[in-house]
């Protein structure tokens, strides 16, 4: 450490316009490397989503009709599950190397950086999730022409649960060993998404419009969207300085 | 164009005690505060309370004169926070640490600037190695360099010489007093002796 | 309005007004309740389809009510608290979740109860019971997190914050749950909702309902004052209270 810096500490009027876009992509970028360096933590969520579903036709029975039957709920409630499990480590590591109270302190409003962490989650959690359960839907004798609507519902769900869990998440980083206490809280939240997620595909099975249930997982995730970032933001806070 | 943190009749209650009371202080340009007092006497809890980190507190905070709660985005864009730990991801490397910093200010910033700010710390040859393969003191070194990267007025430091060697204390000292010396301002919690500087001044907690 | 607030944000202005408070709250809550239950029990009219086992609704219908109100006026006093920082609103809080945990208890055990002579099973996945459940779980987690905190400060409003998103919650899953029920099971008899009452019966439960509710006023009094004293233990105007029961 050379003494190197002469130059005048200027004060700032303001934070600089635009800056916003520059962090959101920031994090956004940051956190899908840190997680792609793990690649472990990036796999495990859709091994875990695939192993659930191995269980219930050992547990209940191997006949292609009644696994028909229960196909939609067990790809849903199985997905809900991963997506639940990974969500414990969303913001545990920043809260462990201080990185979180730096993000408290930039010039940026800790919504959007949330979000930004949020975002990051769902693109490598939810979205393989959604891509993964037609391959999983096969091996469930999940009837034809429902496939297409279980990726859509999937993709618009898994979103309102990341952003919902994350506030969750939030809430719990500062407990160790939070995990369990974090499905307490977060999964009588995401029984609206399960109830219309399930909905689209069996209105599909059966040949009726899905339109009404896609709709209604477009307004949890529009309202989550609205809504989300701002608890997550206070509740980061209250994890923080308590 | 001067910069002034102020402090009125501040008090802080954490589980139902008082850790401080009645606490008047003034931070100006070239001045670094230095807050002293045993451990669990609130010197953390006051330096976040600086750093407008926190929002439960009696008595009144001021920024060049005006209550925090109408300029915190501009107090925000002057300060420079590093609290106990460093607030550096292992999974990525120096150099990426900084540039997230620097993104969060809403500064693109160079690699040039970065390299430069890491070997001022003597991180040369390690700014793309995982920062967590670096020892704690280098990990801490890292966060250092952001006091070059950032060019802001006033700093807050919790315990900034932590792990860091003889070498590394002295030389941020001279960079604390530089700051100082060029119309910056520090308030700083140490365990360490800092050497007699007339910028210096102590508060006592506790 | 203003110091109206902070008046009974003042621990101590709220320990004083509720002392003068509490003794009607419970006169009324215990006049209500008697009222009811001998009129409910022993003298409305059985009826006609379920006989007698129907007077469960003098119980089940109170505490369902009770159940959701609690949790929206936890809510609302999250709400002031985190708002204007007023420490009471947050003692009443943290009082109100455990009844309202209690009063979903009985909603779901006396709804089980009346579940076998109307279903001829303890269990039925009825859209109401169903919603009752998940409100079950809400409050457990909003005990379990303010209680999984080490400082009261940091459970207290994280507590606050997961109260509000809950209630934001309850009509979006009561709305869902409602939907699911229709498309499973859309010609079960549901116990509740039924045709008109005569008036001999809905009269008590009315009286009921009402009493239920000076029953948690005067229970939520009563605990907030304890929880006061719990937590301003080393505040002046307490030791010299505790001085002067001497």
């Amino acid at each position: 450490m050379t003494q190197g810096q002469k130059a005048t500490p200027a004060i700032a009027e303001t934070a600089r316009p635009g800056g916003l876009w520059i962090a959101f992509t920031a994090t956004l970028k940051r956190d899908m490397t840190l997680m792609f360096r793990r690649r472990g933590e990036l796999i495990n969520p859709l091994v875990f989503f695939a192993l659930v579903i191995t269980l219930f036709p050992i547990g209940i029975s191997p006949e292609r009709e009644v696994l028909a039957l229960i196909a939609p709920g067990l790809l849903w409630v199985a997905a809900l599950l991963a997506a639940l499990l990974s969500l414990d480590s969303l913001f545990r590591t920043d809260y462990d190397d201080g990185s979180l109270e730096q993000m408290l302190l930039a010039p940026q409003p800790l919504a959007a950086l949330g979000l930004a962490k949020v975002v990051a989650h769902w693109l490598l959690t939810g979205l393989p999730l959604a891509l993964v359960a037609p391959l999983l839907g096969v091996m469930l004798a999940l009837p034809a022409g429902s496939y297409g609507v279980l990726v859509l519902a999937l993709l618009l769900g898994s979103a309102s649960l990341s952003l919902m869990g994350a506030i969750g998440a939030a809430l719990t980083v500062g407990i160790a060993r939070g995990g369990v206490l974090l499905s307490l809280l977060i999964l009588p939240l995401y029984i609206p998404v399960l109830i219309f997620g399930v909905g689209a595909v069996q209105a599909a099975i059966i040949g009726e419009g899905v339109a009404a249930h896609l709709a209604m997982l477009g307004a949890l995730l529009a309202a989550s969207l609205l809504l989300a970032p701002w608890a997550i933001a206070a509740s980061l806070r209250i994890s923080i300085n308590g | 164009m001067s910069l002034c943190l102020e402090a009125r009749q501040l008090a802080c209650e954490r589980e139902g005690r008082w850790l401080f009371e009645g606490l008047d202080l003034v931070v100006r340009s070239g001045e670094i505060l230095r807050v002293e007092g045993p451990n669990g006497s609130g010197k953390t809890t006051l330096l976040k309370l600086l750093a407008g980190q926190l929002s439960d507190y009696h008595g009144e905070l001021f920024w060049k004169g005006v209550p925090f709660g109408k300029v915190r985005e501009q107090f925000v864009a002057n300060l420079l926070y590093l609290g106990h730990s460093p607030g550096i991801k292992a999974g990525l490397s120096p150099l990426e640490n900084l540039a997230w910093y620097q993104a969060l200010c809403g500064e693109r910033g160079s690699e040039a600037q970065r390299l430069s700010a890491l070997e001022q710390v003597g991180l040369e040859g390690f700014e793309d190695v995982p920062a967590g393969q670096l020892s704690a003191g280098q990990q801490r070194r890292v966060a250092l360099a952001r006091l070059t990267l950032t060019r802001r007025a006033l700093w807050v430091l919790d315990e900034p010489f932590t792990a860091i060697d003889r070498q590394g204390v002295a030389a941020l000292e001279a960079q604390l007093a530089a700051h100082a010396a060029a119309g910056g301002s520090v308030v700083v919690t140490t365990h360490h002796a800092l050497s007699a500087s007339s910028a210096v001044r102590c508060i006592q907690l506790g | 309005m203003w110091t109206f607030i902070h008046k009974w944000g003042s621990p101590k202005w709220f320990y004083a007004m509720s002392a003068r408070l509490q003794p009607w709250c419970w006169a009324a809550a215990l006049m209500l309740i008697a009222l009811g239950t001998v009129w409910g029990l022993g003298f409305a009219p059985a009826d006609y389809q379920q006989g007698n086992s129907f007077r469960i609704i003098y119980v089940h219908v109170p505490a369902a009510f009770l159940a959701q109100s609690v949790f929206v006026s936890m809510a609302a006093a999250s709400l002031v608290f985190m708002v204007w920082k007023i420490k009471v609103a947050d003692m009443a809080a943290t009082v109100m979740a455990p009844f309202g945990a209690v009063m979903t208890f009985v909603a779901l055990f006396s709804g089980a109860v009346w579940g076998v002579p109307t279903w001829g099973t303890w269990w039925m996945w009825d859209a109401r019971l169903t919603s009752m459940l998940i409100l079950l779980f809400l409050y457990l987690g909003v005990i379990a997190l303010r209680g999984a905190f080490a400082s009261r400060d940091g459970g207290s409003k994280a507590a606050s914050v997961l109260a509000m998103v809950g209630v934001i919650n309850i009509p979006i899953i009561k709305y869902s749950v409602d939907w699911w029920f229709t498309l499973h099971q859309p010609s079960t008899f549901s116990v509740t909702s039924r045709p008109a009452m005569p008036v001999e019966m809905w009269l008590p439960l009315l009286i009921m309902v009402l009493g239920f509710y000076c029953f948690f006023i005067a229970l939520t009094l009563m605990r907030t004052r304890s929880e006061i004293l719990r937590r301003e233990i080393n505040k002046r105007w307490v030791i010299d209270l505790a001085r002067e029961m001497r």
